[in-house]
């Protein structure tokens, strides 16, 4: 589960809240086919990488990634370079927040040892969830180099990580909340692909 | 939830929820590293004043791979036999800051007298008490029908139930917590329960239970199960006249090689459950308990997945009440 | 005798007709409107009732063996402060009252602490064993006199022996107290066997376990045409078959509890074993047929069957746990709850069922009197209005096993009058008699 955005509720009642769309769908795309471009050239080439989504919403953001790469690039299979890690088990707040039920997560067949792993996520605020998917990814194997890329960088760092590829910066107050809304995760009900940023946030479920 | 004491206190959300969590647990323990930190620096104590090395490993396990400190306290006859008091021990417990306190015991209520008795603050997981519930064991059941269900149905597990699946519960339902809890859970899942046993090992007053009960075993599978799950026969029962023999149960009761041929030959999908340990010769045959429709070690298996998914469900999340919903920044 | 004089101004005598009573010398001296207290002490008792003195015919004083659980002294004290005068104690102690030293020493540790008259029970069998009669005889010639004989906590199941036993009291105008329960069918059994003890998986107690006995009982009692008094009444059957034997003119009484008459094996869902009682706590239909049974004379008394435990023998899992509970300080408190204010039975209704007949089956023939002048001076005075939480650590038994724990009852015992002399008064237990 991404750090910002629990997203399928919207305001909380009684809390009128200005919603605000900072991306909407097409932008989203914009920044996605950039990201694509940039991981493939960091990467010198599609060889090895792996993207590995954190559920909910990053991994359909990783496999937009895919598809946009296996459209534009020779020698890369969405089947064996895409799959999803759930780092709900190694978050640092357990004890704190509402448990919740983990995801699935799903590797490629040929593992993640040795691979170039491309971590993707909605949101980057706290970096915690990252430090949480660092450790899980070395349960699973030792990758050559695992870099990061995110839809939003909310700033408000808490440790120190960085992404690698920045849909888009968008400087916020720690009341203010983000949200990403994404057809694959929200559904129809959900409306367009959009971002939006609510302020204030009060009663927020945002987690730095 | 708070604690686990009975299948009869959860919900069917809680229910679906802590199935799926156990499934997500199951994919662990394929890993090459079995463990996730979500434990990690939580105590948990093994209670057990009965004997069942089968239940302690796989509560251990399940603990040991969320990485929970664990230490198992074999209390057995303790409290009985005029020893050290449940309450004296649980305060032991509270005094070593456990965080939850896995209990297996003799007397029916114990575990409950445990969680409300105000002499312990920790979680309280029932592991077994007496003849009254046994809720991992039923979760375990439940995890392994659904599996069962999805597997032949191409499907997933996620987010399900067991509604319409027929499940037939066979043998000494009198003595047994295992089947009391299914009972309780199988309904809550929507799972439709035939109990068949002799009147004998039936509780009086089940009246009300949500199940259909029978005295015979062939009518039932007749009538098509999709499971059949055996409870284990303690041979000293027939000295208390509930029954004349072991070969009298066996016949009647037992899944012997001629019903198992019989649901071959009606080229049945039913699954063969046990809680084991088992006595082959009397509640099941041998060829039932070695047969492919057998998913006794899935069982097992299933037996880690659910009691790591009920610590991380008991252990992670707000502690206090008045937290919940507030979230430190 | 007593030189203490009281008048007792304007009480409701059992609820009916106003009036002075004039106590003086241990008995009661006049009985009219407007008395001149003169040098007598003045109660005030407008808008009490007055009853004779409660009997019990069914307590567990502990002592000797279990000084712990409880002893004569807090038991009788006890007693007096739940409104009682006399109680018959059960000989289940350790030694067994099974013979006359030791019916002699609760009966004079009775006479030592004052509080309440006490006529102890002799077992029926040597040592509750049920394999021979004890000496009946010499405990019904001691000085303790004992008429009632009971092997209560056991039952004599042996239906030679309690034949026996019916016949050979006669000569001495006594009772067998039976405590209803087959053993084989009772074996390791932990609650009322029904739907709450199928959920629970509490091992069941039938009620034809206790119905079957006193079905025996009777039919034994008419075949040798003595009397026999069943003591806790716990279930419907037994009530019908009670009822069944009287009709006939068999010569049976009946006991129930107060807590038979409010709780039912519903309580047992808290697993919380001062809810674990022998005889079980039964069902809803239980608790109506034996009221009904209460009020149309089928059951003849209340005893209260008061059980102290100490703490740790309830403080544990169900299964360990000791049967009992505590009753002489809430009898009757849930007697009005139970009867009195769901209209089955009026004060002098209760007068009789928890004085007077006990004090007849028991022989005991200076209690249960009726409130007229000449009469033992054996007096509770009850405010009928007050209404009060149990608060079992504010108790004068030892015991803290009330199962009413926290429960708001009516009723309040203002003064007990024991021979004269008042244990209780304004509503507090004051003074042990001094000259018995």
């Amino acid at each position: 589960m991404s750090e910002s955005s629990r997203a399928t509720g919207g305001p909380p009642s009684g809390q009128p809240q200005r919603a605000r769309v900072i991306l909407d769908a097409a932008d989203i795309n914009r920044a996605l086919t950039r990201i694509s471009h940039e991981i493939v050239e960091a990467n010198k080439g599609t060889e090895d990488l792996v993207l590995l989504g954190i559920p909910r919403r990053g991994y359909p953001l990783a496999r937009r990634i895919a598809e946009k790469i296996a459209g534009s690039y020779e020698g890369f299979d969405p089947e064996l370079g895409l799959g999803q890690l759930d780092v709900t088990m190694y978050r640092d707040d357990l004890r704190r927040s509402t448990s919740r039920t983990p995801q699935p997560t799903r590797l490629p067949a040929r593992g993640i040892d040795g691979r170039n792993v491309v971590l993707v996520d909605d949101v980057l605020y706290s970096g915690r969830t990252i430090r949480a998917a660092l450790d899980a990814m070395a349960d699973f194997g030792r990758p050559a180099v695992v870099r990061l890329a995110v839809l939003i960088d909310r700033g408000h760092r808490q440790l120190p990580i960085r992404a690698d590829h920045v849909g888009k910066n968008l400087p916020t107050s720690v009341d203010e909340s983000v949200k990403v809304y994404l057809e694959e995760i929200d559904g129809a009900a959900g409306g367009a692909d959009r971002v939006q940023i609510l302020a204030p946030a009060a009663g927020s479920e945002d987690r730095p | 939830m708070r604690h686990l004491l009975d299948t009869r206190d959860l919900s069917r959300a809680e229910a679906v929820s802590l199935l799926d969590t156990a499934d997500r647990m199951g994919e662990v323990g394929q890993r090459e590293v079995k463990k996730l930190p979500a434990l990690r620096g939580r105590t948990v104590v093994n209670l057990f004043f009965e004997d069942s090395t089968r239940t302690r490993i796989s509560f251990e396990t399940a603990e040991k791979r969320l990485s929970a400190d664990v230490i198992n306290f074999a209390a057995k006859g303790s409290s009985i036999s005029k020893g050290e008091s449940l309450k004296d021990t649980a305060q032991t417990l509270e005094a070593i800051n456990a965080d939850a306190v896995v209990i297996r015991h003799p007397g029916s209520g114990a575990p409950q007298r445990l969680a409300t008795s105000g002499w312990i603050d920790a979680p309280v997981i029932n592991a077994g008490d007496g003849t009254h519930a046994h809720p991992t064991q039923a979760l375990l059941d439940a995890m392994t029908l659904r599996q069962h269900r999805a597997r032949l149905g191409g499907t997933d597990t996620a987010g399900t139930d067991l509604g319409g699946l027929r499940v037939a519960i066979v043998g000494d339902v009198l003595h047994s917590r295992v089947a009391r809890s299914n009972v309780w859970l199988l309904h809550t899942l929507g799972a439709e329960v035939t109990l068949v046993a002799p009147p004998t090992l039936l509780p009086v007053g089940i009246g009300e239970w949500p199940v259909t009960v029978e005295y015979d075993l062939d009518a039932a599978l007749r009538r098509g199960q999709d499971a059949v799950m055996l409870l284990r026969i303690q041979r000293e029962r027939m000295n208390a006249a509930f029954f004349p023999s072991a070969e009298e149960y066996s016949r009647l009761w037992g899944l012997t090689p001629e019903r198992l041929a019989a649901l071959e030959a009606a080229g049945s999908d039913t699954a063969i459950l046990h809680p084991g340990p088992m006595n082959r010769g009397l509640e099941i045959s041998s060829a039932a308990a070695d047969s492919g429709r057998s998913l006794v070690l899935d069982q097992v298996t299933n037996g880690v997945s659910v009691r790591m998914a009920v610590l991380y469900h008991l252990l992670t999340g707000p502690q206090a009440p008045h937290e919940e919903g507030h979230h430190d920044r | 005798m007593t030189a203490e004089k009281y008048l007792i101004r304007r009480a409701r005598l059992l609820g009916e007709r106003t009036a002075d009573l004039l106590v003086s010398g241990g008995v009661i001296a006049e009985v009219g409107e407007d008395l001149e207290a003169g040098d007598a002490r003045v109660v005030e008792a407008e808008g009490l009732i007055a009853l004779p003195g409660l009997v019990d015919v069914h307590t567990h004083l502990r002592e000797p063996g279990r000084e712990d659980a409880e002893t004569v002294e807090t038991g009788t004290r006890a007693a007096a402060a739940g409104g009682y005068t006399a109680v018959c104690a059960m000989a289940n102690s350790h030694p067994v009252a099974d013979t006359a030293g030791v019916v002699e020493q609760v009966y004079e540790l009775g006479r030592a602490a004052g509080w309440v008259d006490v006529h102890p029970v002799g077992a029926v069998t040597v040592g509750l064993a049920g394999e021979r009669l004890s000496e009946i005889g010499a405990m019904a010639q001691s000085r303790a006199g004992v008429r009632m004989f009971s092997d209560d906590g056991k039952c004599v199941h042996n239906a030679v022996l309690m034949r026996r036993a019916l016949e050979y009291v006669k000569t001495f105008d006594g009772v067998v107290a039976q405590h209803a329960q087959e053993p084989l069918l009772t074996e390791g059994a932990q609650m009322n066997e029904g739907s709450v003890s199928a959920d629970l998986g509490l091992t069941g107690w039938p009620a034809v376990a206790e119905e079957s006995i006193i079905a025996r009982d009777v039919l034994l009692a008419q075949h040798v045409g003595s009397r026999v008094h069943v003591c806790h009444l716990s279930t419907r059957g037994s009530v019908e078959i009670v009822r069944w034997a009287k009709e006939r003119g068999i010569d049976v009484t009946a006991e129930v509890t107060p807590h038979h008459l409010l709780l039912t094996d519903e309580k047992a869902r808290t697993y919380d074993p001062v809810y674990k009682v022998n005889p079980p706590l039964r069902t809803e239909e239980d608790v109506t047929a034996l009221r009904e049974a209460v009020a149309d004379g089928t059951i003849d008394v209340i005893g209260t069957d008061h059980a102290p435990h100490p703490v740790e023998a309830k403080e544990c899992e169900w299964s360990c746990a000791a049967m009992g509970m505590t009753g002489l300080e809430t009898a009757l408190s849930i007697v009005q709850l139970a009867l009195v204010e769901t209209g089955l039975m009026d004060w002098a209704g209760v007068a009789r069922i928890m004085s007077e007949v006990p004090a007849r089956i028991a022989r005991i023939e200076d209690q249960g009197r009726p409130l007229a002048a000449g009469e033992p001076a054996n007096i509770v005075l009850i405010d009928p209005q007050a209404r009060r939480t149990v608060v079992p650590e504010d108790h004068q038994t030892k015991g803290r096993n009330s199962p009413f724990r926290g429960l708001e009852v009516p009723g309040a015992i203002r003064a007990t009058f024991c021979h004269g002399h008042p244990t209780v008064l304004d509503g507090a237990v004051a003074t042990p008699r001094r000259d018995a």
